[in-house]
């Protein structure tokens, strides 16, 4: 299609798909080049980002990059469009769009309607218009507040995952790791195991272990055992105290199948945990966790590039009304991600697109060892999300995630964001770490060994 | 440390290699335990991006006729960029593998994403596997730098090999980053799936699998993959009582 061209410096610049303008539009980063979609130079991508700016939104509701009929995913997209929602935005370019969204116009309220109205595909078309400092400024007026036994999302608030793993699931290892994170008020969004050995008998013995802890001590939580979808339909059906589902979800029908799960299961899975009504200031029971990349490992990206698969991943956690949405931005290695700068700018991203959608975002801000980056570059992404406003991150002792081989967050960043950022745990669980003696009623840790050792008690 | 009277969690830190109890400097890490994991990342870097020692390696592995190839990636950086180059030979590679007379097993050695694993570990292991081999026909042992597993693939069907045996440094990790992985493929040739190799992992010396347990296993899987005509997940790794050492257990088509 010629619509699809513009010259640039004399030069004129041809596409010939929607998708390959979204693809050369995109950012630089390794997983576009491995996928073999990624602007031949600087000055391509430029010339696509100029073409994607002049485009209206409404391209995206006409040229559907992955067929209606070839693709779940699709259809939910297509089928949950919400037009009224979209009808304030409708007559814009994706350029114009930008514009509004940095606007004062668009105030929390009008970005919070706006959502049910937009297609993954266009969060990610604005988003790549958008340098990093756009991305912060617009995600930070977003405020998606979901709830269980917490309420997260509220301004001046940051929640936290503790990550207590360990490679033989030692119920004892994995309690000495949760309560140190408690001890560094971590885990206000959840308490997430995820097991070495994925079956259906550890996770409920996790599980049991995880709510003895909770009542034991009456923390306002929520734990989790991240194991498949079709393990945690079987665990409510055989009684154990299951608070979320999680599930790791992408954004096609074929990548999804790579997970082994569809639509139908999530569905069921949601209506499942819906009616054991754990919670108890709020029903969002769903946990997902997304990455750019997946669908290209999976071999089903459809010649998609990889943040555009990302925000429609984004689409599949918003039909079930999740707790926390989390992108592991860093987990899945160099080949997609190359080094700091783009799991930075993926992170960032990610949140953004996430939450422009409606969704409680969230991020693991890590890396592997064989990615380009380390702590520092984790420092910085975690930093900006805090100021961008992510709805929680991840925490594990001393950043090193003993039983799947990468580095996150440690339980001291957590601290670090929330006293020099001003950042608060959420309320409930706030006022249970003040009644602990665990901070203090500015929030800040306490030097408290009786509180401590009330604490350790647990492991006895 | 002159502060601190008593860690409460001495006992914790018992039932976990987690990172725990480690004090805090205001919200920060205390200057010893950032120093710490400094120290475990840099050994990991390290790992990954050191060259592999050929010479030394190949020395080791007397008196084994070694051959050295290349990957088609130029280097780390686009070894680490592009999986796909690091699964095939370099162009022209091939040609000092062919016309050479058929055997029942070759080692390859890929220097994979840690080349301190191969440094340390991999000639210890071939000599430890090639000796519970008898009987067999052992070809030349290939070390592929810039490789990937399915490398395997491509220079066991130049050689002419019925399986090939590939050992691989594991993506190295905090504690640690010197793990060796090995990976059995009967009939290999390009395009063969993960799914039709079996694979050994953890073989290391801070609590990993020993040189004596890897052979084991690998002299096993290989006798039985040869007498079955598979590897992968139709052939279950058994090894672990010498009595079924040769019993296969084979389920599944």
């Amino acid at each position: 299609m010629s619509a699809y061209s513009c010259t640039l410096g004399g030069e004129n610049f041809r596409f010939k798909t929607l998708a390959e303008v979204m693809a050369k539009a995109t950012p630089a980063r390794s997983g576009d080049a491995l996928a073999g979609l990624i602007a031949e130079s600087d000055v391509e991508r430029v010339a696509a980002q100029m073409v994607l700016a002049d485009l209206p939104l409404k391209a995206f509701l006409a040229e559907l990059l992955i067929p209606y009929e070839d693709d779940e995913v699709t259809r939910l997209i297509v089928d949950s469009h919400d037009a009224a929602a979209f009808a304030p935005v409708s007559h814009m370019t994706v350029g114009q769009f930008r514009d509004w969204l940095l606007s004062d116009a668009a105030t929390p309220a009008a970005l919070k309607a706006l959502a049910p109205g937009l297609m993954p595909e266009m969060a990610a078309a604005v988003s790549k218009l958008m340098r990093n400092r756009d991305l912060i400024a617009v995600a930070r007026k977003i405020t998606v507040v979901t709830a269980f036994r917490t309420t997260l999302g509220l301004e001046g608030r940051i929640g936290s995952r503790l990550q207590p793993n360990h490679p033989a699931d030692d119920l004892k290892g994995i309690v000495a790791s949760t309560l140190d994170g408690l001890s560094y008020a971590v885990g206000d969004a959840v308490i997430g195991i995820n097991p070495a050995t994925d079956n259906i008998p550890t996770a409920m013995t996790l599980l049991s272990m995880l709510d003895d802890l909770r009542t034991r001590y009456d923390i306002p939580t929520q734990s989790c055992v991240l194991t498949h979808v079709s393990n945690s339909i079987e665990i409510i059906e055989r009684g154990a105290p299951l608070d979320l589902v999680f599930q790791s979800v992408a954004g096609t029908e074929a990548a999804n199948e790579g997970f082994g799960v569809t639509l139908a299961m999530l569905k069921e899975a949601h209506e499942a945990a819906l009616s054991l009504n754990r919670g108890t200031v709020g029903q969002n029971v769903m946990y997902f966790e997304t990455g750019q990349g997946s669908a290209l490992s999976a071999d089903a990206h459809h010649g998609i590039d990889q943040q555009t698969l990302e925000a429609r991943a984004y689409a599949v956690c918003r039909a079930y009304d999740p707790l926390i949405v989390n992108t592991v931005v860093g987990f899945i290695g160099p080949e997609y991600l190359y080094d700091g700068k783009e799991i930075i700018r993926a992170g960032l991203e990610d949140v953004f697109c996430g939450k422009l959608l409606g969704l409680p975002m969230g991020c693991d801000v890590c890396y592997t060892n064989h990615a380009e980056a380390d702590q520092n570059d984790m420092d910085v992404l975690m930093t900006l999300l805090a100021n961008a406003r992510a709805q929680f991150l991840i925490g594990v002792p001393g950043a090193d995630d003993i039983m799947l081989n990468y580095q996150s967050l440690s339980f001291h960043d957590i601290a670090y964001l929330r006293n020099s950022l001003g950042l608060k745990a959420a309320p409930e669980f706030e006022a249970w770490l003040e009644a602990m003696g665990l901070i203090s009623d500015l929030g800040q840790l306490m030097e408290n060994t009786l509180a401590t050792a009330r604490l350790l008690e647990a492991a006895q | 440390m002159s502060d601190v009277v008593k860690d409460p969690w001495a006992k914790l830190r018992e039932s976990t290699p987690a990172r725990i109890g480690l004090g805090r400097s205001g919200a920060g890490l205390p200057t010893g335990a950032n120093l710490d994991f400094q120290f475990a990342h840099a050994r990991a870097r390290d790992a990954v991006h050191s060259a592999l020692d050929v010479a030394a390696l190949e020395a080791e592995l007397a008196p084994f006729e070694v051959i050295r190839v290349t990957s088609a990636a130029l280097d780390r950086a686009s070894y680490l960029r592009r999986p796909d180059l690091g699964r095939k030979l370099g162009a022209g590679e091939a040609e000092q593998l062919n016309a050479r007379p058929p055997c029942d097993v070759a080692f390859v050695i890929a220097d994979g994403l840690s080349s301190a694993a191969v440094q340390a570990h991999a000639a210890a292991v071939v000599h430890a596997a090639s000796e519970k081999l008898g009987g067999l026909i052992l070809g030349p042992v290939t070390i592929a730098t810039q490789a990937r597993v399915a490398i395997g693939d491509e220079v066991g069907a130049a050689l002419g090999a019925r399986l090939v045996v590939l050992l691989v440094g594991e993506r190295p990790g905090l504690t640690v980053a010197d793990s060796l992985g090995a990976y059995l493929t009967y009939g290999p040739k390009p395009g063969t799936k993960d799914s039709q190799r079996n694979c050994l992992s953890n073989i290391h010396g801070k609590g990993g699998m020993s040189y004596d347990q890897a052979a084991a296993k690998i002299a096993w899987l290989t006798r039985a993959a040869l007498e079955r005509g598979l590897t992968g997940t139709g052939l279950k790794e058994e090894s672990g009582s010498l009595e079924t050492e040769n019993a296969p257990l084979i389920d599944g088509a």
